[in-house]
């Protein structure tokens, strides 16, 4: 029944080139959820405040951004672009499809935690004297950032997870970097094996760093 | 007479039956994946709630695993490992194994979820009532947890829908492999994304509208 003999070797030897990879990873996942954050913070301020075409233009994003497969994100930047001439590379590729997909979600998720925060909070610190802008920026904010840290380092492992369908467009990250050795060695199951190992330790870190983290800035 | 061979030809009729036969096997494969997914999460989340030891030191970081690693990883890994241990598999069976099992470990949370939604004290009536411990899991808690927690069980399913996109790299030809198949031949990606983005989303939008709409009127 086990005539298959595993072989790590090749693997081990690889190790460095991999880890190298998951930086890669982390560093596109990275980019694209600070570039989510900003874009997302205005596609909700947007949803909230404004109408007409742009308010349209903010709902589109979200709602396709979530009702879409990630994989369909990314190959709409890749082949879909295409169309007009316009030919990325596939690091912007994965970038522009991460990016997409974590500002539509996050969206969301910041219109949530400014929806949570009753209107008459801000009229309390109008009266006490505040501006607009310090009430916005003393009370209003300190509080959604506690609403939405949560969900954003949900988003945060997310977009290393989708990181990997750059694999399919031809991106050299972790899994990119993977499928590429592994058709080199025909050492599939080895490879891969070893790529699950790093994404849930890549995960498990960012769980544990961002959990400091908010024991550092909440407290709790 | 010379003889050129065509190596693009235009879209054609036939690749829209293409297309269509290619969107119901996204279906099917989604079908199957979260239904047998949502019964084993089930009773994956009934044994978190019970299970004691068993269930926090194994069951728990077990699913943990499934959902820390990239799903695309998960389904390369599965269909190398099942001729190892000599299972021979088509890629519609790995690609609806893996998926149930990724179904499952995301529904057993929201199944857990469901059933803390019920309250003790109404537990402990419908025990005190003579129902057995079967009776009060079959028509106490499955009805108010399940109406609980349906709304999330909505957007697990809706998140399976849209990842069974990613069993492709198996080989199975579901709507997005035969939307790259096509733009490979027809050299015309928009259209075809266009069309495939276009039945996600048709697919997911109004069924989270409708979990969104009943998310609120039971929240009240």
């Amino acid at each position: 029944m086990f005539e298959y003999n595993f072989h790590w070797r090749p693997v081990l030897k690889n190790l460095p080139d991999l880890l190298e990879a998951g930086l890669v990873t982390l560093e596109v996942a990275s980019l694209a959820m600070v570039l989510g954050i900003v874009i997302g913070l205005a596609l909700a301020l947007i949803r909230l405040k404004l109408r007409g075409p742009l308010r349209w233009f903010a709902s589109s994003w979200v709602e396709l951004a979530r009702n879409t497969p990630a994989l369909f994100q990314l190959f709409f930047f890749g082949f879909g672009l295409g169309a007009f001439g316009l030919h990325l590379t596939p690091y912007a590729i994965v970038l522009a499809g991460l990016t997409f997909n974590c500002a539509g979600y996050l969206a969301e998720n910041f219109r949530g935690g400014f929806q949570a925060i009753p209107e008459t909070q801000i009229r309390a610190a109008r009266s006490l004297g505040m501006t607009s802008a310090q009430a916005y920026l003393r009370i209003v904010i300190p509080q959604v950032i506690r609403i939405v840290y949560y969900p954003i380092t949900n988003q945060m492992v997310w977009a290393v997870l989708i990181s990997s369908l750059g694999m399919l467009v031809g991106f050299r990250e972790l899994s990119g970097e993977t499928q590429f050795f592994a058709s080199r060695t025909y050492r599939i199951f080895e490879y891969f094996a070893v790529t699950a190992v790093l994404y849930y330790v890549i995960v498990k870190i960012i769980l544990l760093v961002s959990r400091l983290l908010a024991i550092k800035l909440f407290r709790y | 007479m010379e003889q050129t061979v065509q190596f693009f030809s235009g879209f054609n009729v036939n690749d829209f039956l293409f297309l269509g036969e290619a969107a119901g096997r996204t279906l099917l494969i989604s079908f199957v994946s979260i239904a047998l997914g949502t019964l084993l999460g089930g009773l994956f989340g009934w044994a978190l709630y019970e299970g004691k030891l068993f269930a926090t030191f194994a069951l728990a970081p077990v699913l943990d695993v499934f959902r820390s690693v990239p799903l695309i990883i998960q389904l390369v890994l599965f269909y190398n490992f099942a001729p190892i241990v000599g299972l021979r598999l088509d890629p519609f069976m790995s690609g609806v194994a893996v998926l149930t099992i990724y179904t499952a470990a995301l529904v057993a949370n929201v199944a857990r979820g469901g059933i803390e939604a019920v309250g003790q004290p109404m537990r402990r009536a419908a025990r005190s009532l003579g129902m057995t411990y079967w009776q009060d899991l079959r028509y106490v808690v499955l009805p108010i947890g399940g109406r609980a927690v349906f709304p999330s069980w909505v957007g697990v399913a809706l998140g399976v829908m849209k990842d069974s996109a990613l069993v492709s790299v198996l080989g199975y030809v579901e709507l997005l492999k035969a939307s790259q198949i096509l733009i490979t031949r027809t050299q015309e990606p928009f259209l075809i994304l266009a069309f495939a983005g276009a039945f996600y989303f048709a697919l997911s939008y109004p069924i989270s509208l409708y979990a969104d709409k009943l998310e609120r009127r039971w929240a009240q």
